[in-house]
């Protein structure tokens, strides 16, 4: 593992007590955590933890219902200037990649500039194929998503939220839906933005990944976080049985 | 030789096995039972014909129609029975390509207020399209009938601000007409189309000859394309300016607005919709975007919820989510069911029949009963339906293929 010399003591997101509930079931109970600037935290935990909701909450594609979340000094309320201004602030990848089937390559990539922050279209363009170049697909730039493998899309997805120049990367199980062997080209994206800096929550299974980058990594389980440490305590010293027990079954294979 | 190999190869297959024969052979047996069937069906109406005394020939369309038309295109009862007919598909194209306009303009905006986030909305938009969706159209038609017949008489006609004018002789709305400026317009029109080619051919030379001062001249783009280019964005606001100053500068106006006026015991000018016409069209319009609203409404849900997600993660406003991502996606799975609502609307205007708006299946009616020409008359209402329907649905194929080929390369 290696130190990372990004991280500051700025925080950058403050939970407090965050709930939420699906109708009756409570998926959030009460999470309180700071990320700091340049942090970089996993969060894994099994499915139906409420992992995947949590980092959604930060910008506000679940609504949290009680407690305060507050990015970059802005809290998320209902105030629907404040919802856009974070958004603008934070990226997010997808599992499923979410690439808009009827633009191409760089239009998926250049819509958030062009539209969102009102870029010159060539600007926004030449951003684009920079983003490109550092994924090293520059050459699909013209194609559409459904021409491109599972890896490449999910780069071009990468690209996307970069291009809004983001302070926060959320990423949501980025790895899950794709091919064993394309799995290692979207960690290599994600490992050369964690070294550039980038404040990042991942939410992955990749737990080799997690040892290597993170910070800290937080263990979800029924809507808590029942432990978090850094990754040699984590992996090594788990204090809770149900941390031993994922562990233990994550590490087999 | 391989003795494990137990493949049989026959070098010849009979024919009763041979795929190949037995598929074109099934095709032709069942050709061959449909002419035999046609042609029973033929012959024997053909007997019944003459049993009754009448001959299956088209003659009768040269001679004298004899019957009034309320409404339509210039007839006379003196013309031919085949000028009555085109009278009657006049009306039902009339009232069916309005019909599917309002119709499209009402779905859509009921569509999306069934979706909207708006309780009030969204719920006013539901009761509209289960109300109208499920009331037979015939019923609704009369209902509409009713309610035009039901209208004040002329001298206490409904005005709505000076210019829509409702009473019992129907639907009184103001309409566009070249005025006295008009032909000094059309001047206009011409000094926008040789000053748009000027400015094209201005900016093409301008755009060329900036290219020829780069250095690399493996990829400079043609004359051709920068022509291309200029009439892509110089053209068309060239021409729009120049028309548009001209609406203004003409000493005398080049469009009057036509209000309908009383004159006497009626009312004058603009656009008169009878109260057949007016209650067809409102009936044929609101029962089909009832149903375009819930083809909306399914086309828009369709597009998955992570393609909202990632445009709002992005950071796009709520209307640009709509308009930049949501529809664009949902637009092809509209278009084919849509298609089947317009081919309803134009084949359910035949039931005008029931309230006298003179349409294809009305006139068609009352030929037959002058003539007796129950076959032909019928033959020739439906084929017209039908190359009707075949038209717009070759249209919309061809508009499905068109928006569905952009940006689906797969």
């Amino acid at each position: 593992m290696t130190e990372n010399e990004n991280i500051t003591n700025d925080p950058i997101i403050i939970c407090e007590d965050v709930h939420k509930w699906f109708d009756d079931f409570h998926v959030l109970k009460g999470i309180t955590t700071t990320f700091k600037k340049g942090e970089r935290a996993v969060i894994c935990g099994p499915s139906g933890s409420g992992k995947s909701t949590f980092i959604r909450t930060i910008n506000r594609l679940e609504e949290h219902q009680r407690g305060t979340i507050i990015v970059d000094g802005i809290e998320l309320s209902n105030d629907l200037r404040n919802i856009n201004l974070i958004r603008q602030e934070v990226g997010m990848v997808f599992q499923q990649f979410n690439l808009f089937p009827h633009l191409t390559n760089i239009k998926n990539i250049t819509l958030g500039p062009i539209q969102v922050r009102k870029m010159s279209k060539r600007a926004a363009e030449e951003a684009a194929l920079a983003l490109l170049e550092r994924m090293d697909i520059a050459d699909q730039a013209y194609k559409y998503p459904a021409e491109i493998s599972g890896g490449q899309q999910q780069r071009v997805a990468i690209a996307r939220a970069l291009a809004m120049e983001p302070k926060i990367m959320l990423f949501d199980e980025p790895t899950s839906a794709l091919d064993p062997e394309m799995i290692s080209e979207v960690l290599d994206v994600m490992r050369e933005l964690a070294h550039s800096g980038m404040t990042m929550l991942v939410v992955t299974h990749e737990m080799g990944f997690a040892r290597e980058v993170a910070d800290r990594i937080m263990f979800f389980d029924e809507g808590v976080v029942i432990e978090e440490a850094a990754p040699a305590d984590f992996f090594d010293n788990p204090q809770h049985e149900r941390t031993k027990l994922f562990i233990s079954q994550t590490l087999q294979h | 030789m391989n003795n494990n190999t137990h493949t049989v190869i026959p070098d010849k297959i009979p024919f009763y096995r041979d795929v190949r024969f037995l598929k074109v052979f099934f095709q032709i047996l069942f050709l061959i039972g449909i002419i035999l069937l046609a042609g029973f069906l033929y012959s024997n109406m053909l007997n019944g014909l003459r049993k009754q005394n009448l001959a299956l020939d088209l003659s009768f369309l040269g001679s004298e129609a004899g019957f009034g038309i309320s409404e339509g295109i210039d007839y006379d009862p003196s013309d031919s029975y085949l000028k009555a007919f085109w009278v009657g598909i006049v009306n039902t194209l009339k009232v069916s390509i309005v019909g599917i306009l309002c119709a499209t303009i009402i779905g859509f905006i009921f569509g999306i207020a069934r979706l909207s986030s708006n309780w009030l909305i969204r719920n006013i938009a539901a009761v509209y399209v289960e109300t109208f969706r499920n009331i037979p159209l015939l019923l609704q038609i009369v209902f509409w009938a009713a309610l035009t017949r039901a209208l004040p008489t002329v001298r206490n006609s409904i005005i709505i601000s000076d210019s829509i004018v409702l009473n019992v002789r129907g639907i009184y709305l103001p309409s566009f007409e070249p005025g006295p400026g008009f032909s000094a317009w059309l001047w206009y029109l011409l000094a926008g189309v040789i000053l748009a080619i000027i400015v094209v051919l201005a900016l093409a030379v301008f755009r060329h000859s900036g290219q020829l001062r780069e250095p690399h001249d493996t990829d400079r783009p043609s004359f051709i394309s920068n022509i291309i280019f200029g009439a892509k964005w110089a053209a068309a606001p060239t021409f729009l300016i120049v028309a548009i100053a001209g609406l203004f500068l003409t000493s005398e106006a080049p469009f009057v607005v036509n209000r309908p006026v009383l004159q006497g015991f009626n009312y004058v000018g603009g656009m008169n919709l009878t109260p057949e016409f007016s209650a067809l069209l409102i009936g044929l319009a609101v029962y089909t975007s009832a149903f375009i609203a819930e083809v909306v409404r399914s086309g828009i849900q369709a597009v998955v919820k992570g393609q909202r997600e990632a445009a709002r993660a992005v950071g796009l406003k709520e209307s640009q989510v709509l308009r930049l991502i949501v529809i664009p996606q949902a637009i092809p799975i509209i278009v084919p069911p849509l298609t089947s609502q317009y081919l309803n609307l134009a084949k359910n205007s035949s039931l005008a029949t029931a309230i006298g708006f003179p349409e294809l299946l009305h006139i068609g009616h009352t030929m037959m009963n002058q003539t007796g020409q129950s076959i032909p008359i019928f033959g020739m209402v439906m084929v017209s339906y039908l190359i009707m329907s075949l038209t717009t649905s070759a249209f919309m194929n061809w508009y499905n293929h068109r928006i569905t080929r952009i940006g689906r390369s797969r």
